[in-house]
């Protein structure tokens, strides 16, 4: 199968992920359109690895991946903290600071 | 493409175990005397976690303090050395098999980020400015993250003295991706420096003893927004990864160059395809405007600034821009040079209306906090007019920008921190009308810092600015001079009224009250005023510093 396609995968899954930070309210769900738009560029780096025929890009989907974790453990400290305090996850209601 | 012409990494692997063991992996050198500043603040961030588990709580803020201290001043002594041992000049190079570069600006920038990150410590440790709780001194942080605000479990915390100590490791791991950051050489590098400096600061914006609520809030935006655009920036390494083959600055600069012969038919479809090359640089540099917080990117600014404690702020402020420009001046430079006709214009765009639209809106805001941080967004309009002019000038004003800029922001937010209130800092700007009658020290110390935002002579802000629009002139982009000279008239109407504010109006019976610091935080405004004086009137040498400092290792 022609590898470019994966790239379009990954193109349309960056957009869905990305889209989906835009237009969604809950933190937890934005975060996950996040870790999707992460996985996206993971699937883009392990096609170009693989047309350009070197490890480069394997590598860094490892890390992207080593990252991801780290994020997640940082993100969810800090957004159930936010709940814990507000009762409510939604990303609207923190507004204390708009003018 | 056909699936025949794709390379298979089987055949590209088949060819190298055919040859003998020993070929088969080079083992990597590693220049560990070259990267010691970055290794040095490392290991002293894996020590205060250590401390954090092992050191009673009693004596941990000493511990934390003493440690953090002594690994900043050993790391800038190691830049010093790797200074004048001649790695910013003739024996610069790239170390860590291509990972790291060893040049003038990365040591420069390295040194700056020491230094200001030194002074922001100083203000971490405060612990005289709120009043004392349950006979325990307190500092500027949570006594327990976890506790939810307002709840039992946060009183007993306060009242069993507890502290996040945990703020003094979490601040040397950022300091180590900020060092890590302006030096990095290939794409990888790049990302995780950017995360590791990132995920620290995230964490540091939520722990205000003081608006918890705030805080949080603070932290969930920056992290949020913080996570969104390094998946920008991650997908334009991909992007650029599949148009050169490698993630190696210099490869990259020499596939966009078009110096590299022979490329494989096979790859005609991804390596050299422009729109990869031009769709994967916009992306990353996206992602370095994010951090710098450049207009169409900025929008966290004024909240990550208001709510972060204090001291986060003013180190955040001073030290994520120098490390993010140190980043973007790298990129634009020496990868992307071959390119500079369809970034120019790109970034002509951004920095005008990042100078206009930060100097304009910061007119309207009532907290200063928050003046500060549309100041910034205007700041980092100024610097970009010295990116822009892609001459070797260029560099060294943006340097020597950096170093300006930094030291009179950590020195303003020490300020900020000192005017308060029974609810903590009174960061409203009504209720810093009058302190000029009040603390005419303090007010004073303070308009020097707004008159160095400001730019007037005699302070380094006006000799930044200077060098930049010279630079900016000079590299033909007068037109951007004009645009900066205006926003810059119009960013000195609302410094200058906030120094009327100070000082020609009455003071409220019920305003704030003036803290007395400890020597920690005095030391820290006195080195921001004394740099912002010593850069204004004497700049020479630290001019010529920058010129020597201002060239890119390939």
């Amino acid at each position: 199968m022609n590898p470019v396609n994966y790239l379009y995968l990954a193109a349309l899954l960056f957009t869905i992920g990305a889209s989906g930070v835009l237009v969604r309210r809950n933190a937890i769900v934005v975060f996950m359109c996040v870790e999707l738009m992460l996985n996206a560029c993971n699937l883009a780096l392990v096609t170009f690895s693989r047309m350009h025929g070197n490890l480069d890009g394997q590598i860094v989907a490892f890390f992207t991946m080593v990252v991801a974790a780290a994020e997640v453990v940082v993100g969810l400290a800090i957004i159930v903290s936010l709940f814990r305090s507000r009762h409510s996850a939604s990303v609207d209601d923190a507004s204390l600071m708009k003018l | 493409m056909s699936a025949t012409a794709v390379h298979g990494l089987w055949t590209t692997m088949g060819g190298v175990t055919s040859a003998a063991p020993g070929d088969r992996f080079a083992a990597p050198t590693i220049e560990y005397a070259q990267l010691a500043p970055v290794l040095i603040v490392l290991g002293a961030a894996v020590l205060g976690v250590l401390a954090e588990a092992f050191v009673p709580r009693r004596g941990r803020y000493y511990t934390q303090v003493f440690l953090t201290v002594v690994a900043l001043a050993a790391a800038f002594a190691a830049v010093v050395a790797l200074a004048a041992g001649g790695y910013g000049t003739t024996k610069a190079r790239i170390a860590a098999m291509g990972a790291i570069a060893v040049d003038g600006p990365a040591l420069f920038l390295q040194g700056t980020i020491l230094l200001v990150s030194m002074v922001a410590v100083f203000t971490f440790a405060e612990r005289r400015l709120d009043p004392e709780a349950h006979g325990n001194r307190v500092d500027s942080f949570v006594a327990q993250a976890g506790a939810v605000p307002g709840s039992d479990g946060e009183k007993a915390a306060v009242r069993a003295g507890f502290t996040t100590t945990e703020v003094f490791p979490l601040v040397l791991f950022a300091i180590a991706g900020m060092l890590v950051f302006p030096a990095a050489n290939d794409l990888l590098t790049l990302f995780i420096a950017l995360e590791v400096f990132s995920l620290p600061l995230y964490l540091l914006c939520a722990v205000a003893r003081r608006k918890r609520l705030m805080s949080q809030e603070a932290a969930v935006k920056y992290f949020l927004l913080g996570a969104f655009s390094s998946a920008f920036l991650l997908f334009g390494i991909a992007l650029l990864y599949g148009y050169a083959g490698s993630v190696s600055y210099a490869t990259i600069a020499n596939v966009v160059n078009g110096s590299v012969q022979g490329i494989d038919p096979a790859l005609a479809d991804t390596m050299g395809n422009d729109a990869l090359l031009l769709i994967g640089g916009a992306m990353i540099v996206t992602g370095l405007l994010f951090k710098v917080g450049a207009v169409p990117f900025h929008m966290w600014t004024p909240d990550v600034y208001q709510g972060a404690p204090t001291p986060v702020t003013g180190f955040m402020a001073a030290a994520t821009k120098v490390a993010a420009f140190g980043a973007l001046l790298r990129l634009l430079y020496v990868v992307l040079p071959g390119l500079a006709w369809d970034w120019r214009p790109v970034m002509w765009a951004v920095a005008v209306v990042t100078m206009l639209g930060g100097a304009i809106v910061a007119i309207t805001q009532t907290d200063i906090k928050r003046l500060l941080a549309y100041s910034s967004i205007a700041h980092a309009g100024f610097i970009l007019a010295g990116v822009i002019a892609t001459t070797p000038e260029g560099i060294s004003s943006v340097l020597f920008y950096l170093v300006a800029y930094s030291f009179v922001t950590v020195g303003a937010f020490a300020v900020v921190t000192l005017v308060r209130d029974a609810g903590g800092e009174a960061t409203h700007l009504s209720k810093w009308a009058g302190l000029g009658r009040r603390s005419p020290l303090v007010a004073a110390v303070f308009a020097v810092f707004l008159l160095a935002f400001a730019g007037i002579p005699l302070t380094s802000g006006f000799t930044g600015k200077f060098a930049v629009f010279k630079a900016a002139a000079e590299g033909g982009a007068a037109g951007l001079v004009v645009v900066g000279v205006i926003s810059s008239a119009i960013a000195a109407f609302f410094y200058i009224r906030v120094i009327v504010l100070m000082f020609f109006s009455e003071p409220k019976a019920d305003g704030p009250t003036v803290a007395v610091p400890s020597p920690l935080t005095m030391t820290t405004i006195a080195v921001g005023v004394a740099v912002t004086l010593v850069l204004g009137l004497a700049p020479q040498y630290f001019l010529d510093l920058a010129s020597q400092a201002g060239v890119f290792v390939r």
